[in-house]
């Protein structure tokens, strides 16, 4: 089962509320489709300037795999606090820890409320739809 | 979509499969990265019974074939296989072929995304030759071992076949598990020495798992589309679809050495207007290496300055040269290895260099 404390969005970003924080990274699952299981696959991560303001499911940024380019969703709104800069090296975090150490960016969301977000039950459901 | 005889076998080997050219096939069966390496250090094997397979036969099949192919088939010695295309008339292909020309017919091994396309051409334009044109492509499957230990493995499977005797782009037949008169031939799409076995579908399982058993030792490994992108990527060997497709014409892609314009071949589909563009051409296929880390895709756009100069045809990430490779086309000003570019990634540019084509070969360098 996936973490409980944060919601999700189609587009496989989570986001978690940290106080007057909100941390956003992908799932497990957008990560094994990205790398299918190989961490190695994933080369590059473009990440947005601090102080951009995002809308909701807007791209703020792009992570590549050996075989194809993804582009990442602001699963809420808000402004872009903080980037992970240890992925940008290190994209094998985002394999190891997707939940904790591999979060993408912080926001100042516009909105506390994340509705609109799948919780983990939901999610577990939207991804075994997309198995086959 | 379509399956080969492997497709069990490749997802009991936890293969990740995809769409192809209308095939079910494996992209990877462990890190596309390993997979290319793996190939350059040892050998690799690969499922490519997608591809088309066809026999021409009959009396005219030469005199046919230098018809509809742009290099000259008659001048292929017998046990010789030629890189060739089907041109249309304004010389862009509907596909790129091997001919393997043989004492009274000619085999053909074109593209899976294409065989149909090339199959409803050749017999359009067979009219007038007395020729039997054979669609080997469902009952027969296709493996290639490729790497340099390859030799030494299949070595060790087949009989009545001296591998070390067939050249470079050459073929023979040989017992291979036992199989009598089986078509073993010194091709591949990878820049390395290397095989490609052609069987009946009912041998291909065996063969396979009688490969990857007799390499064992060798560290020969499995090998899907993902990997095989790269090795013909590094080895300067087009993909139609990226660096030729029917907007994209043979010559400007540095393929001439499979153009033929010989009086002696006779007029041939596609010949007026391919000798035009060689009188002019108006850009060049180079390659491209960049530096930093985002890797060039096909449709990327080149600048130098602020000026458009070209377009990328196929990237990817090379292992064998550490650093991120591409081919691409580009105004003739700025072919010449070195030209400093940059290459638009939305907006933000990476500086990149013009490179000589290929990368990589172990066969041709």
């Amino acid at each position: 089962m996936r973490p409980n404390d944060r919601k999700y969005a189609q587009s496989h970003e989570w986001v978690k509320i940290d106080g007057d924080v909100a941390i956003v990274g992908i799932t497990d699952f957008a990560v094994q489709e990205l790398s299918n299981g190989n961490e190695s696959d994933l080369v590059y991560c473009d990440l947005p300037e601090a102080g951009r303001t995002l809308a909701a499911g807007e791209t703020f940024g792009e992570i590549e795999s050996v075989k194809a380019v993804s582009d990442l969703y602001a699963p809420i709104a808000g402004e872009v606090l903080e980037t992970n800069a240890a992925i940008e090296d290190h994209l094998e975090i985002l394999s190891k820890d997707p939940w904790g150490a591999g979060w993408i960016i912080k926001m100042k969301p516009e909105r506390k409320s994340l509705e609109g977000l799948m919780d983990a039950a939901e999610y577990e459901k939207f991804v075994a739809s997309k198995k086959h | 979509m379509k399956q080969t005889a492997l497709h069990d076998v490749h997802a009991a080997l936890g293969a990740k499969l995809i769409e192809f050219g209308g095939w079910h096939m494996p992209v990877q069966y462990a890190a596309i990265l390993d997979e290319a390496r793996c190939v350059r250090t040892t050998a690799g094997l690969f499922d490519l019974g997608h591809m088309g397979r066809v026999h021409v036969r009959g009396k005219d099949a030469v005199r046919f074939l230098d018809r509809v192919c742009t290099n000259f088939v008659a001048k292929i010695p017998v046990g010789a296989i030629r890189y060739s295309l089907f041109c249309k008339p304004d010389g862009n292909p509907i596909d790129d072929l091997l001919v393997y020309r043989e004492p009274e017919s000619v085999y053909l091994v074109v593209n899976a995304s294409n065989t149909a396309v090339d199959l409803a051409w050749l017999h359009e334009h067979r009219a007038g030759f007395e020729v039997e044109i054979d669609d080997q492509s469902d009952r027969t499957g296709m493996l290639a071992l490729q790497g340099q230990r390859s030799t030494e493995v299949l070595a060790r499977l087949v009989t009545d076949c001296d591998l070390a005797q067939i050249g470079y782009y050459k073929f023979g037949f040989g017992t291979v598990c036992g199989i009598p008169n089986t078509r073993i031939s010194r091709t591949g799409y990878t820049g390395e020495l290397g095989y490609e076995l052609y069987l009946d579908n009912s041998e291909v399982v065996r063969v396979w798992n009688a490969i990857l058993e007799a390499g064992k030792g060798a560290d020969v490994r499995p090998i899907g589309l993902g990997a095989r992108d790269i090795l013909r990527l590094e080895a300067g060997m087009p993909l139609y679809g990226h660096e030729i497709d029917a907007t994209h014409n043979p010559i400007e892609a540095g393929l001439d050495f499979g153009v033929s314009f010989k009086d002696e071949k006779g007029d041939w589909i596609g010949r007026e207007a391919l000798a035009a563009i060689k009188a002019a051409p108006r850009k060049a296929l180079v390659g491209i290496t960049t530096d930093g880390p985002r890797v060039p895709r096909q449709g990327a756009r080149l600048f130098r300055g602020d000026h458009e100069v070209g377009y990328v045809c196929s990237g990817a990430v090379s292992p064998t040269l550490d650093t991120n490779i591409a081919s691409a086309y580009v105004e003739l000003d700025c072919r010449a290895v070195g030209s400093a570019l940059e290459v638009d990634f939305k907006g933000k540019r990476q500086p990149c260099t013009v490179r000589e084509l290929p990368f990589f070969s172990r066969t041709r360098k």
